[in-house]
């Protein structure tokens, strides 16, 4: 096991292209930068805040479309047929997330008239 | 044309800066209703600009097949977004956080299956990282929106057998990732990812009903890690970015949830809360309470100078909150103060309450948060709960033997008259008797919410009294 976990420290150090270190710092940032962000939200929108939060993390279609790719002159493979199963998936995310958080917003915005 | 093309692949990162900036913007706007709206905007444009952009970066992309995938997706999502009722938005939530899981384990095998890609140690750890946040935040949301739509299937597991099958699963799952990790069996990750599917069902299959706020909150944390993970596999910051905002959303949710009920997330997950609450049902003494008629309390509450309506779960089980909406209308046009009181954990999820209200056009400036309103329940002439329970329950406050002591209440107890709409003398889920019910100052009306509710505004408008 203490192999094992120190194989994947080393792996992560190991990167191909881009430093592993530079990735985790975007993410580590990104965590403070949603946790200040989020501390903001009034708690009466906590509901669109999920429904939207639903939306953004459809931002997985990207993965999804990387997947979806033509493969060595082949269409049609597992890969991108799975990558296009999780396409629509994600799409469902997207377009009903904002969808229906427009519909709730809405419902908040016409009492402020 | 070609160009133009590769100079948008090139430049793709600056797109996804822009876009990830966009989606800070969205979060942002959610302080405060009139800026939400311009927020979620924000939210769409950056999401088509990732959209678009991602189309450059990939390599042959099979964009009919991508296209009419999204045209399907955008059509059942806008379908359900423009008609699911509001007092079903807790299991669309946790549906939508499904799909997110469930995307996240297709995207980690068709990587692992991506013919000529070879994955080294890095991405074969991030793989089995985003496979498995994915399954298990898919299978638990599935469970948890059985249980939210009331579903026969997801009934609850109660039982010394949970906890080890649950261990063994977990076991099991870092075993076949590890063994992955090590030789790249593709078997393996495969018996990983549904040994983390198997493992989100019985995770979840313990927690009871009440806790659902907190439940939903954490998987809402989960869909975002999981897109995260994703992101570390494909060198991606802007999924690495908008995963870690959603991830850190939920996680505030879950804490502001665990906060309401004054117990840890580990106690929520872990802890039997049915299992303390057992003995303090065991000491049960008669007790007497007042009942009402719906005409009684109608009348108490047209005489009063200021109302203060209790919501609860009960409200958006008898969906009760058009009616609630008629009867403070009228009471208003009889010069009475009306606002409501709403508990951070009333509902099924965070801020369902004041959705469900929304929707019912009740002013938003009328709706107030626990510490907004407490200070106030002395000086209200009339509380009206309805359907809440244990969000009022004095022994909160008063005793330290109750499981719940300690969790931040409503003090309705301190007005001077207390109503409460409920279909019986039923505990609540928390399986806790509450006292507030049998003050000499309460009065207790029995029966379906929207039902009583529509009584109470025929009965104020009829001029019966």
């Amino acid at each position: 096991m203490n192999e094992l976990i120190q194989q994947a420290t080393y792996a992560v150090q190991q990167t191909s292209s881009v430093p592993f270190v530079n990735v985790f710092t975007v993410f580590v940032l990104a965590i403070f930068v949603g946790y200040y962000v989020v501390w903001g939200v009034t708690p009466a929108l906590h509901t669109p805040l999920m429904a939207v939060t639903n939306a953004l993390s459809g931002i997985i279609v990207v993965g999804a479309m990387l997947q979806a790719v033509t493969i060595h002159g082949d269409k049609i493979t597992a890969t991108s047929i799975l990558g296009a199963v999780a396409v629509l998936l994600a799409s469902i995310n997207i377009f009903g997330g904002f969808a229906v958080t427009e519909r709730m917003l809405d419902m908040f915005k016409k009492k402020k008239k | 044309m070609n160009d133009f093309a590769n100079f948008l692949s090139q430049n793709a990162d600056w797109a996804y800066l822009i876009g990830a900036i966009l989606f800070i913007l969205t979060l942002r706007g959610l302080s405060s209703p009139a800026t939400a709206i311009v927020g979620n905007r924000y939210g769409m444009v950056g999401m088509a600009l990732a959209v678009v952009s991602t189309f450059f970066v990939a390599q042959n992309p099979n964009t009919a097949m991508i296209i009419s995938a999204m045209i399907i997706g955008a059509g059942i999502g806008i379908y359900r977004a423009r008609t699911v009722p509001m007092t079903q938005m807790p299991e669309t939530v946790a549906m939508m956080h499904s799909l997110v899981g469930l995307s996240a384990v297709l995207i980690a095998i068709a990587a692992v299956l991506h013919a000529g890609t070879y994955h080294d140690k890095v991405h074969r750890f991030e793989l089995f990282v985003g496979c498995f946040i994915g399954a298990i935040t898919f299978s638990a949301s599935v469970f948890a929106y059985g249980k939210l739509a009331a579903k026969k299937w997801a009934k609850s597991m109660k039982g010394a057998w949970v906890k080890p099958v649950q261990a063994t699963l977990a076991l099991a799952m870092l075993g076949f990732g590890a063994d992955y990790f090590s030789t790249e069996s593709l078997n393996s990750f495969y018996a990983m990812t549904v040994a983390a599917l198997v493992l989100g069902y019985f995770w979840i299959g313990p927690i009871g009903g009440g806790d659902m706020p907190v439940v939903v909150s954490l998987l809402n944390s989960f869909s975002g890690w999981a897109a995260a993970g994703i992101g570390f596999t494909l060198n991606n910051s802007m999924l690495i970015i908008a995963g870690s905002l959603v991830g850190s959303s939920g996680a505030i949710l879950s804490y502001i949830m665990c906060r309401a009920m004054n117990r840890s997330l580990f106690n929520v997950l872990f802890g039997g809360f049915g299992a303390d609450a057992g003995a303090a049902v065991g000491e049960q003494k008669e007790k007497n309470y007042k009942s009402g008629s719906a005409d009684d309390a109608a009348f108490m509450m047209g005489n009063a100078d200021s109302v203060v309506i209790v919501p609860g779960y009960g409200m958006a089980q008898a969906r009760a909150q058009n009616a609630v909406k008629e009867l403070a209308t009228v009471l208003k046009a009889k010069g009475v103060t009306v606002r409501y009181a709403i508990h951070p954990v009333a509902g099924r999820m965070p801020g369902h309450m004041n959705v469900l209200l929304a929707e019912a056009d009740v002013p938003y400036e009328d709706v107030k948060e626990m510490d907004e309103i407490n200070t106030d329940f002395p000086g209200t002439d009339v509380v009206l709960v309805i359907g809440a329970n244990d969000v009022v329950n004095p022994a909160a406050k008063t005793d330290p033997s109750s499981p719940i002591f300690g969790m931040p209440i409503l003090e309705a107890n301190k007005a001077r008259t207390v109503m409460v709409i409920k279909r019986s003398m039923a505990v609540g889920y928390a399986g806790l008797d509450n006292d507030l019910f049998y003050l000499d100052k309460t009065m207790m009306v029995f029966g379906d919410a929207k039902k009583v509710v529509e009584d109470m505004v025929k009965s104020l408008s009829g001029g019966g009294h």
